[in-house]
């Protein structure tokens, strides 16, 4: 099947169960998508389908109805998404592997509020999981990042 | 100053002493250097001056931080280390991992597992220290563990970069034809200010290679650090934001087949019968082999994709074997309980005598508790998995791995290749915490890539293997009885605790002939070394004979006893109607560090007032790795349950290198800590693990996350860890709060099970 993905078209030969995560790292090589849990409980594999942030280990490829947007998708050409300046900047990461995750899941959610309160972020990303426990730099990196957004850069 | 010099005499003292012991050979044998790994891997224009640095004739500077990153930052405070005596900033170095090799042996990690308490600095303690610092060296054993990388690494990688800078500067000084005195280095270049000339270390690079290693170095003293002591940029951040394929999931090589296990949940059980032949007919199963090791036994599924291996693997159909532990958590606890109540135990500490000071205590005098903690799964992020190839009599494993030296040993003999012919890739880790000091996944990794037929495997376990086969923190079981004088202050204490030894689990997986010596010090690491002086003080281990696999979990033996002691001393300040802080300035005024550490979180948290209704405040002190660490906690009752408010913490260090990244660990470690205090117990039945998945076994997430303001305190003349220091008193903390908010002294975890959190 076809799918686009990071505004690519990607031709996909795969069982239509097969759950997107698996095509788009193993059959595709997109490797930023993590996979943690396999049910939808932890978010690493989190990714856009037309904007939307959904669990990619859960989804089946027969099932999704849209244009698909991975880590590797959200910067510019030049520059990072102002999601990703904003978690540099608060150097954010520690071992790094929930954190593609977490940052579709702040994509989406500054899409939607641009200046999210402390409960909006607590709303947005209880479904994401960090062993780490990165959580304050996440939500300074979010404010941070509206802030950035919303100044144009 | 000789810091070179300084190490051999310490060695050399090391080695008198030892001579008597019969030894004499060892002194040779620690002098003897390792060969240098990165000559056999040099590129064109490529020059190495030691195991840590590597320059390029176009001027391109590689460091070596030979310790794996698992989010603790040691590669970027690794790099530092050297790129400050090489005076150059981090932007300008490439980071990298490095080969497995002996020559970046870990001894600082060993240095502790001597009988003597941290701040114990006797002669003997020591001398046993550098001798156990030297088994390291010795053992050349690659390890990262024991958040003991940067005290390991403190002094080496300076040497290696001011070693480095040296040669480079005489390159320079023959170069110009001028004194090497004349010159200084600024920022990657030999200058010459006199005349107005430098040369930058690609130019000199090939000329200094020819040169011989300076006899001794000069390290820059601490008031020219530009680095050192101010937060860098994390080498590995632009990666890490931008989703780089970097950890072992990602491993992509040509040609290459996917995987995943399935082992037996009973530990140790065989298969009694199997049918494959549903599993095997699965549409993109290549083949399915059996798994035979000391970890286990079961079966790898070799397949054209993960997801097809995942699928395979759930319709293989197999009974297996018995358990050889008593099959039910109730009964595994009864094993520990009867561990600490009744078996022979070896104290570690016994100041004064305990025994006499019990004997004519007045009951209302007495207080005596029991306290358990369930056992609990590692759960890094990223499942364990490993990527092998076997081809032409060569075997590569490319692996998240703590412990890159003991995987080369025992792949290579599972693969039946030299270890000359093997060799291991360390990816970055998604999280380890001390699982990946194990070796499970690796040599099930191998055991496949022999039926792969040259092929590549990348084995991923699902995330229900993982919860399911991990070494676990292991379950225990303390017994505590305290003895209070008139003024409430303890005069006796006695603690009795129970656990599996994590040292003799870990024999029975690595060298099965071999049995423990002598008494697991890990059983009562946190209880039997903690900077108190309490005139009658007992703490006891014993340990309990069982088989479930335990491990190196965050902070070890500290991650309960942290709690038990902690909570227990909140119990006797209760009981003796004194202050919980107020109660430790009086106990630790032997130890001005403790005591500094204490003052300071008191004062950051503002103890002394008093919390308004619906709020309490909880405090706990553990030192641990060579740090001191105290936490106050604020919580507060709400409809939807407690939550976690504030945490305060204050930490002395030693020196704190990287102020920046301490802060994350320490945050870190607080909130691996509070995440299995409010909800985590892996528990069994049928003599496997219940919990598969986050649904049951979860952690912490970013709506309970209570904020936090930490102070790094540098007072104590030794260098500590940092990476477990933030865990164990969190537990005891927040079980402390909960007494002050709710007047339940809850004793035992997980806490959700007596309370609710928001």
């Amino acid at each position: 099947m076809r799918l686009t993905v990071n505004g690519r078209p990607v031709e996909i030969e795969a069982d239509p169960e097969m759950p997107l995560l698996w095509a788009l790292r193993d059959i595709a090589g997109i490797l930023g998508p993590k996979f943690g849990c396999g049910i939808a409980a932890c978010g690493a594999c989190t990714v856009h389908v037309d904007g939307t942030p959904v669990r990619s280990c859960a989804l089946p490829l027969g099932q999704v109805n849209g244009a698909v947007t991975t880590i590797e998708g959200i910067a510019s050409e030049d520059r990072l998404h102002p999601v990703q300046q904003a978690w540099l900047e608060e150097q954010v990461a520690q071992c790094g592997y929930c954190q593609a995750g977490q940052i579709m899941t702040a994509v989406a959610l500054l899409d939607e509020i641009p200046e999210p309160t402390d409960q909006d972020i607590d709303n947005a990303m209880g479904g994401n999981l960090c062993r780490c426990g990165t959580y304050p730099k996440i939500r300074a990196a979010i404010h941070k990042a509206a802030a950035l957004k919303l100044a144009g850069l | 100053m000789s810091r070179l010099g300084k190490i051999t005499r310490r060695v050399f003292l090391l080695g008198s002493a030892a001579v008597a012991g019969g030894v004499a050979v060892g002194y040779w044998y620690v002098n003897r250097p390792y060969d240098n790994p990165l000559d056999a891997q040099l590129s064109e224009g490529e020059t190495t001056f030691n195991p840590y640095v590597k320059v390029g004739v176009d001027n391109t500077i590689t460091i070596i931080a030979p310790r794996a990153e698992m989010g603790q930052g040691i590669s970027t405070t690794l790099a530092a280390l050297v790129a400050e005596e090489l005076d150059m900033t981090l932007d300008m170095v490439r980071v990298e991992h490095g080969p497995a090799s002996h020559a970046y042996y870990n001894s600082a990690m060993l240095e502790e597992g001597g009988p003597f308490n941290f701040f114990d600095e006797g002669f003997v303690a020591d001398t046993v220290r550098s001798a156990l610092g030297t088994v390291g060296k010795v053992l050349g054993l690659q390890a990262t563990g024991g958040s003991a990388s940067t005290r390991d690494g403190f002094d080496r990688m300076r040497q290696a970069g001011a070693a480095a800078r040296m040669m480079l500067v005489d390159a320079a000084a023959a170069r110009l034809n001028v004194p090497a005195s004349e010159l200084i280095v600024e920022n990657g270049a030999v200058v010459h200010e006199a005349s107005n000339r430098s040369l930058t270390y690609g130019e000199l690079a090939l000329d200094a290679a020819k040169g011989s290693p300076p006899a001794s170095v000069e390290l820059k003293p601490r008031d020219q650090w530009k680095l050192l002591g101010k937060s860098q940029k994390r080498v590995d951040m632009l990666d890490k934001v931008t989703g780089a394929p970097i950890f072992g999931v990602d491993v992509s090589l040509p040609e290459m087949l996917f995987g995943t296990v399935l082992m037996s949940p009973v530990f140790g059980a065989k298969p009694v019968s199997q049918d494959l032949s549903r599993a095997e007919k699965m549409p993109g199963v290549v083949k399915i082999v059996p798994l035979s090791t000391t970890y286990g036994h079961g079966f790898g599924v070799i397949a054209e994709n993960t997801w097809a291996a995942f699928r395979a693997a759930e319709a293989i159909e197999v009974e297996w074997g018995q358990p050889e532990n008593p099959s039910d958590t109730e009964g595994l606890v009864e094993v520990i309980a009867d561990a600490a109540a009744r078996g022979e135990g070896s104290a570690l500490r016994d100041d004064g005598d305990v025994d006499i000071a019990f004997a004519d205590a007045p009951q209302e005098r007495v207080l005596e508790a029991e306290y358990r903690v369930p056992y609990l799964s590692h759960t890094p992020m990223e499942p364990m998995n490993a990527t092998a190839r076997l081809k032409d009599g060569v075997l590569d494993i490319w692996a998240p791995n703590q412990m890159p030296t003991l995987i080369r040993w025992f792949c290579a003999d599972l693969a039946g290749v030299p270890q000359e012919n093997t060799h291991v890739h360390t990816t970055s880790m998604g999280g380890a915490f001390g699982r990946r000091g194990e070796l499970d996944y690796a040599l099930y990794a191998t055991l496949m890539a022999k039926e792969a037929d040259g092929r590549p495997v990348k084995v991923t376990w699902t995330r229900e293997e993982d919860t399911r086969h991990d070494a676990y923190r292991p379950a225990a079981v303390g017994r505590f009885k305290a003895r209070l004088g008139e003024d409430g202050l303890p005069v006796a204490v006695d603690m009795r605790i129970a656990s599996q030894s994590i040292m003799e689990s870990i024999l029975r997986r690595w060298f099965p002939s071999m049995s423990a010596l002598g008494p697991d010090k890990t059983i009562t690491d946190g209880s039997h070394n903690q900077p108190y002086t309490i005139p009658n003080y007992r703490v006891s281990a014993i340990a309990a004979p069982l088989t479930i696999p335990v491990g190196f979990l965050r902070s070890v033996g500290c991650s309960y006893n942290g709690f038990f002691h902690e909570a227990f001393m909140d119990e006797i300040a209760a009981s003796g109607k004194v202050d919980p802080i107020e109660m430790r300035r009086q106990l630790m005024a032997d130890y001005p560090a403790a005591l500094a550490v204490v003052n300071k979180v008191a004062e950051m948290s503002r103890w002394a007032e008093p919390s308004p209704p619906g709020r309490a405040k909880g405090f706990a002190f553990t030192l641990s790795f060579g740090s001191w660490v105290g936490q106050v906690i604020e919580i507060a009752e709400t409809p939807s349950g407690i939550r976690l408010e504030k945490m305060w913490i204050a930490a002395d260090v030693g020196t704190a290198l990287d102020p920046g990244i301490i802060e994350a660990q320490l945050t870190s470690g607080a909130i691996y800590g509070l995440s299995a205090a409010m909800g985590q117990a892996v528990t069994f039945s049928g003599g496997a693990v219940e919990q598969s998945n986050f649904h049951d076994f979860d952690a912490m997430r970013m709506f309970q996350c209570p904020t936090f303001e930490v102070a790094i305190l540098e007072n104590y003349h030794r260098m500590g860890g940092v990476g477990e220091i933030g865990t164990p008193p969190a537990a005891p903390a927040l079980a402390n709060a909960i007494f002050a908010l709710t007047g339940k002294r809850i004793r035992f975890l997980p806490l959700d099970r007596e309370v609710e959190f928001a």
